[in-house]
C-alpha cells in the first residue's frame, strides 16, 4: 500500500472520530501563557471555532490515532470486521497537527480518541504520550480531552488525568444487554468500574489541591460519556434513567446523546431505521432539565408516553411535562419562587434570574415580561401578571395543539 | 448645547470623565451632543463643560460601569447619549441597574449583548496566515468586526499567542504584538494580509471529514456562523459543496432504496441475528401490555420465507402456548391458506403486538384490540422481524397489523385487494382478520365473507409465485 499523506491520514482519522458527539471545551480550569513560555489559553468559556453544514461545532480537532481495532462492535464503522480504509498517526504527528492548528487559531485544542491495536494498554499509553509531549515538550495550555479505555491499567488512567483537562469513557448503550448484542467485547461492568475510579481520582485530587495549593491537577473538566441512543431497543425513559444514575453516580459532567446514524457498510444486526434527530435533541432537552431546572428522572419519565416510553418529538419535553401537570400551574410571575418559574414552559434560567432582579423594583405587567424573555406566546397560558390571569387558558382541552408547532410533512427517511 | 469631542468610537474613559462633569453638573441629556473626532460642527454654538470639580464624585455600580464598558464599543451612534441618560437615571434611583424589565436598561443591555457576541465571533473566527520576515515566523489575520472591539480584545490574543509574533488587521485599527508590547496601528485593507497559508489545506481537509453528511442541519450552522463570516474563513468556501453532496447522497438513497423485483435477502448469520433479537424481545418492556400477559409470542416460520403473515396480536390460547396462530384463528387461517394454494411451511407468521392484551371477566380473558400506542411501540421488534426475514410479500391481517405494516392507520375496505409498495421494495396486501370471519352471526354473509378472504390469499399466492 503507497504511502499516505498526512492530509489523507487526517481525512480518515477525522472521518473515523466523527460519530463522537462531544467537542466541548469549557468548563476547565484557567490558564493562559501571558508569561511568554508555551503557548495556549483556555478562560472559562469554550469557543467553537467553526460550524459544519451538520450544525456541529467544532471546536478541538477530533481524530482518532489509528481507526485499526481489535474490536467488532456492530455500530462502529471501525469494527474490526468493517472494510474501511485504515490510518494511524504517530504521536509526533498528532503533536505537530495540533500546534499548527492552534496557532492558527482554528482550534481550543485536542480531543483524541483511538480504536484499540495490540492492547488496551498499548492504545493508552500512545494516546497518554501525545497528550504529554503537548504539556511537556510544548508547554502547550489550550484543551486535551482524551478518550480513554476502560480497560487500561489505572496507572495509565492517573497519568492521563494529569495532563488532560477532561477525560471521557463510551457506555455506548444504555441497556446492558444492548451492549452484550451490540459490543460483544464491551463490559458494562468494566465500562463503570473505570468511571468509578476517575470519579475518585478526581475528588481526591480536588480534596488536595484545598489543602497544597502546588497538588497536581486531575481532569480539571471532569468526565464525560456518550450513549447511542436508537440502535438498541431502549426507550427514552430507560435511557433518561441510564444517565440521571451515571450523573448520580459519577459525577459526569456530561451526558452525550448521539442518535445512532447509519454507517458505511453496516453490520446485519443493526436496525437499518435510524431514529430521528430530533429524538436526540429531546433528550438533550431533558438533560438540562435534570442539570439547570431541577426536574428529576422520575418527572421527566412522567413526560413521556405511557405506551412508548418516548418523550414527544413534537413539543418539548418541558412543555410536555407542564401539559401532564396543569394543577402547577399558572405561576404568579410576581410571588412564585425560582424552582416553580423554572418550570414555566419558556422560561430560560436567564430569564427567571432577570424576573426575580426585577420583580422587586416593580409589580411586572405582561409587557415587562415580554421585555425579559425572547417569546411571550408560549408562556401566557403558565404565568399570572400583574395584568394578566389566564382564565380558562390552563383547562383547555386543546392547549397542545395551540402550542405545538404545525405538523410538518414527514420526513421519508426517517 | 454641550459637545463632547471623544479620542475614539471606543474611548470609556473619556467618555467616563465627561459623563461624571456633566452629570454632577446635572446637564440634561437632551442638550448634550456626543461625537467621535473634534471636528466642529458649530450649529448652536457650543457650551463649555462644566468646570472639573476635585474630590467632588458620585458611587455607581460595579454592574453599571461592567455594562457601560461593553456598550460603548457598539457601533450605534446613540450609544453615548443612552448610556448618559442611563447614568442620570440611575442617580436617582441606585435599584435600577437590577430592574432588567426597564425599558431603557433593556435597550442598553441588548447593545451590550451584541457587543459580547462580536467579541467571542473574533475570538473564534480569526484565522491566521503564517509569513516569515526578518524576525522569523509572523502570523497575520484580516477580520472585519460589527463594532468596535479590537483593543478590547486584544488582551485575549496576547494571553493565548504571547510567545508569537502576530498581527491582526481591520477596516478600522490594525494590532501588532511583537512578543513583548502591543502596536496599533492605522485601519488596513484585505489586500494586506497574506493570501494564503499551507497549513489551510489540511485544516479544509479536516473541517470536510468531520461534517457528518447523513444528518445536514444547515439552520443550525448558520445561526452560529452566519454568510457575512465567510468570506474571511477559508473552510466555507467548502460549505455549498459540502451541502450539495449530502443532499446529492439523500438522492441516491431514495433512488438506490426500492427495488421493485426483487428484495435482496440478507446477508450473514441471519439465525443467531433472530434468535438474540427474540431473546431481547422476551424481556422487552415498551409497552404496558408485558405485565399481565404470561409471555411474549414472536414470530416463527422460515428465515428465508418469501411471504410474511402479520395478525393482530396473540390470543387466550396463543398466549399460553407461547406460539403465535394456533387457537381458533389461526386454525381457520391454516384452512383458509390450504385452500388458496399457499405452502404455509413456506411463510414466516408473526404479530403486529407481541403481547396478550385482554380484559378479565370471570374466570374468561377478553381479547381486546391494541391502541395506537401499543403497536407503535411493538414496531420495534416487527420492524427487525422484516428486516431480516425479508419478504418479498406481506400480507396484513386486519387494521392493526396494516398499520404496523404500513405506519398509518388504514380503512381495510379502501386499501384491500392491490398491492402496496413498502418503502425496502416488498409488497404489502391487506385484507380482514380471520377472527373477524369468525365472529360474523350472519352464516350467509360468514361463507361469502370468507370466499372473499380466499380469493384474496390467492392473489397473494400468485404474487409469491410471481416473485419466487
Amino acid at each position: 500500500m503507497a504511502q499516505l499523506s498526512t492530509r489523507q491520514k487526517l481525512e480518515i482519522l477525522a472521518d473515523a472520530a466523527k460519530y463522537d458527539a462531544s467537542c466541548a471545551s469549557s468548563g476547565t480550569a484557567k490558564r493562559n501563557s501571558s508569561d511568554g513560555k508555551g503557548i495556549g489559553s483556555t478562560e472559562g468559556m469554550g469557543i467553537c471555532h467553526a460550524y459544519a453544514p451538520d450544525g456541529r461545532c467544532i471546536s478541538l480537532l477530533k481524530i482518532l490515532l489509528t481507526n485499526s481495532c481489535i474490536f467488532d462492535c456492530h455500530y462502529c464503522i471501525n469494527r474490526r470486521s468493517s472494510d474501511v480504509r485504515r490510518a494511524r498517526f504517530t504521536a509526533q504527528e498528532v503533536v505537530e497537527l495540533t500546534l499548527n492548528f492552534y496557532r492558527r487559531n482554528y482550534i481550543e485544542g485536542l480531543f483524541l480518541s483511538s480504536g484499540i491495536i495490540a492492547s488496551s494498554d498499548y492504545t493508552m499509553e500512545q494516546m497518554v504520550e501525545v497528550a504529554r509531549s503537548l504539556r511537556e515538550d510544548h508547554d502547550f495550555r489550550g484543551y486535551i480531552h482524551l478518550k480513554t479505555i476502560p480497560d487500561a491499567d489505572p496507572a495509565l488512567l492517573n497519568l492521563a488525568g494529569l495532563y488532560a483537562d477532561r477525560l471521557s469513557i463510551n457506555v455506548e448503550l444504555p441497556t446492558d444487554s444492548g451492549l452484550k448484542r451490540l459490543a460483544p467485547e464491551k463490559d458494562g461492568g468494566r465500562i463503570e468500574g473505570a468511571m468509578g475510579h476517575l470519579r475518585g481520582e478526581i475528588d481526591e485530587k480536588i480534596d488536595a489541591k484545598r489543602k497544597y495549593k502546588s497538588a497536581p491537577r486531575f481532569a480539571p473538566a471532569g468526565q464525560s460519556t456518550q450513549m447511542i441512543v436508537g440502535a438498541d431497543a431502549a426507550d427514552d425513559r430507560a435511557i433518561i434513567a441510564k444517565a440521571s444514575s451515571l450523573y448520580d453516580r459519577h459525577k459526569l459532567r456530561r451526558v452525550y446523546y448521539s442518535a445512532f446514524s447509519p454507517i458505511p457498510s453496516p453490520s446485519a444486526v443493526l436496525p437499518l431505521k435510524r431514529p430521528p434527530l430530533m429524538r436526540e435533541h429531546r433528550l438533550y432537552q431533558s438533560d438540562w432539565m435534570i442539570r439547570f431546572y431541577g426536574y428529576d428522572a422520575r418527572e421527566i419519565a412522567a413526560a413521556t408516553d405511557a405506551a412508548t416510553g418516548c418523550l414527544p418529538l413534537d413539543i418539548d419535553p418541558k412543555l410536555a411535562w407542564a401539559l401532564n401537570h396543569r394543577a402547577a400551574f399558572p405561576v404568579d410571575v410576581n410571588r412564585a419562587p425560582r424552582e416553580a418559574l423554572l418550570r414555566v414552559p419558556g422560561l430560560g434560567v436567564k430569564a427567571v434570574d432577570r424576573i426575580l432582579m426585577s420583580r422587586r423594583h416593580r409589580r411586572l405587567r405582561l409587557d415587562d415580561v415580554a421585555r425579559l424573555t425572547t417569546s411571550i406566546k408560549k408562556l401566557r397560558p403558565f404565568l399570572i401578571a400583574a395584568d394578566w390571569r389566564p382564565v380558562a387558558l390552563i383547562d383547555r382541552a386543546d392547549l397542545r395543539a395551540r402550542l405545538a408547532p404545525p405538523a410538518k410533512q414527514l420526513d421519508l427517511f426517517t | 448645547m454641550y459637545r463632547v469631542a471623544l479620542t475614539a468610537p471606543d474611548d470609556f474613559d473619556g467618555w467616563r470623565a465627561a459623563a461624571r462633569r456633566l452629570a454632577l453638573a446635572s446637564v440634561d441629556p437632551a442638550d448634550i451632543v456626543w461625537q467621535v473626532g473634534d471636528q466642529s460642527i458649530d450649529l448652536f454654538g457650543d457650551t463649555p463643560l462644566p468646570a472639573e470639580r476635585p474630590g467632588a464624585g458620585f458611587a455607581v455600580p460595579r454592574a453599571f460601569v461592567d455594562l457601560a464598558e461593553k456598550a460603548i464599543l457598539h457601533s450605534e451612534p446613540a450609544r453615548f447619549a443612552l448610556l448618559y441618560a442611563l447614568l442620570c437615571r440611575l442617580r436617582g434611583r441606585p435599584g435600577l441597574m437590577e430592574d432588567k424589565a426597564d425599558p431603557l436598561l433593556r435597550r442598553v443591555d441588548v447593545l451590550a449583548k451584541a457587543v459580547r457576541r462580536d467579541i467571542h465571533k473574533m475570538r473564534a473566527f480569526v484565522r491566521f496566515r503564517e509569513i516569515s520576515d526578518d524576525g522569523g515566523e509572523r502570523f497575520v489575520a484580516w477580520f472585519e468586526p460589527d463594532h468596535h472591539i479590537v483593543r478590547a480584545n486584544a488582551g485575549f490574543f496576547m494571553r493565548r499567542f504571547a510567545a508569537m509574533r502576530w498581527s491582526i488587521l481591520t477596516p478600522e485599527i490594525s494590532i501588532h504584538w511583537d512578543g513583548e508590547a502591543l502596536l496599533e496601528g492605522p485601519g488596513a485593507k484585505r489586500t494586506d494580509a497574506p493570501d494564503g497559508d499551507p497549513v489551510e489545506a489540511l485544516w479544509k481537509g479536516y473541517y470536510a471529514a468531520i461534517f457528518n453528511p447523513a444528518r445536514l442541519k444547515t439552520g443550525a450552522m448558520l445561526s452560529e456562523m452566519p454568510k457575512k463570516y465567510w468570506r474571511n474563513l477559508p473552510e466555507a468556501a467548502l460549505i455549498p459543496d459540502l451541502i450539495a453532496g449530502a443532499q446529492a447522497r439523500e438522492a441516491a438513497m431514495i433512488a438506490t432504496a426500492p427495488l421493485p423485483e426483487k428484495v435482496p435477502k440478507r446477508q450473514g448469520d441471519v439465525a443467531t441475528i433472530w434468535a438474540t433479537v427474540r431473546h431481547e424481545a422476551m424481556g422487552c418492556t415498551r409497552c404496558p401490555l408485558h405485565r399481565d400477559a404470561t409471555q411474549m409470542i414472536f414470530g416463527e416460520g422460515p428465515l428465508d420465507a418469501p411471504l410474511m403473515i402479520i395478525g393482530e396480536q396473540p390470543g387466550d390460547q396463543e398466549d399460553l402456548a407461547g406460539r403465535p396462530f394456533v387457537g381458533p384463528a389461526g386454525q381457520f387461517l391454516d384452512r383458509a391458506l390450504a385452500q388458496a394454494g399457499v405452502d404455509r411451511s413456506r411463510a414466516y407468521v408473526t404479530n403486529a403486538v407481541k403481547h396478550f392484551k385482554f380484559e378479565r371477566q370471570g374466570k374468561r380473558r377478553l381479547h381486546q384490540s391494541p391502541d395506537a400506542g401499543e403497536i407503535e411501540a411493538c414496531r420495534w421488534w416487527l420492524g427487525q422481524e422484516i428486516d431480516l426475514i425479508r419478504p418479498q410479500i406481506i400480507v396484513a391481517l386486519g387494521a392493526s397489523a396494516a398499520r404496523a405494516m404500513l405506519g398509518k392507520a388504514v380503512t381495510i375496505g379502501r386499501t384491500r385487494g392491490a398491492a402496496i409498495a413498502l418503502k425496502d421494495g416488498a409488497e404489502g396486501w391487506v385484507t380482514v382478520h380471520p377472527s373477524y370471519l369468525l365472529r360474523l352471526p350472519d352464516a350467509e354473509r360468514q361463507a361469502a365473507e370468507q370466499a372473499r378472504f380466499v380469493d384474496d390469499l390467492r392473489m397473494v399466492a400468485e404474487r409469491v409465485t410471481a416473485q419466487g
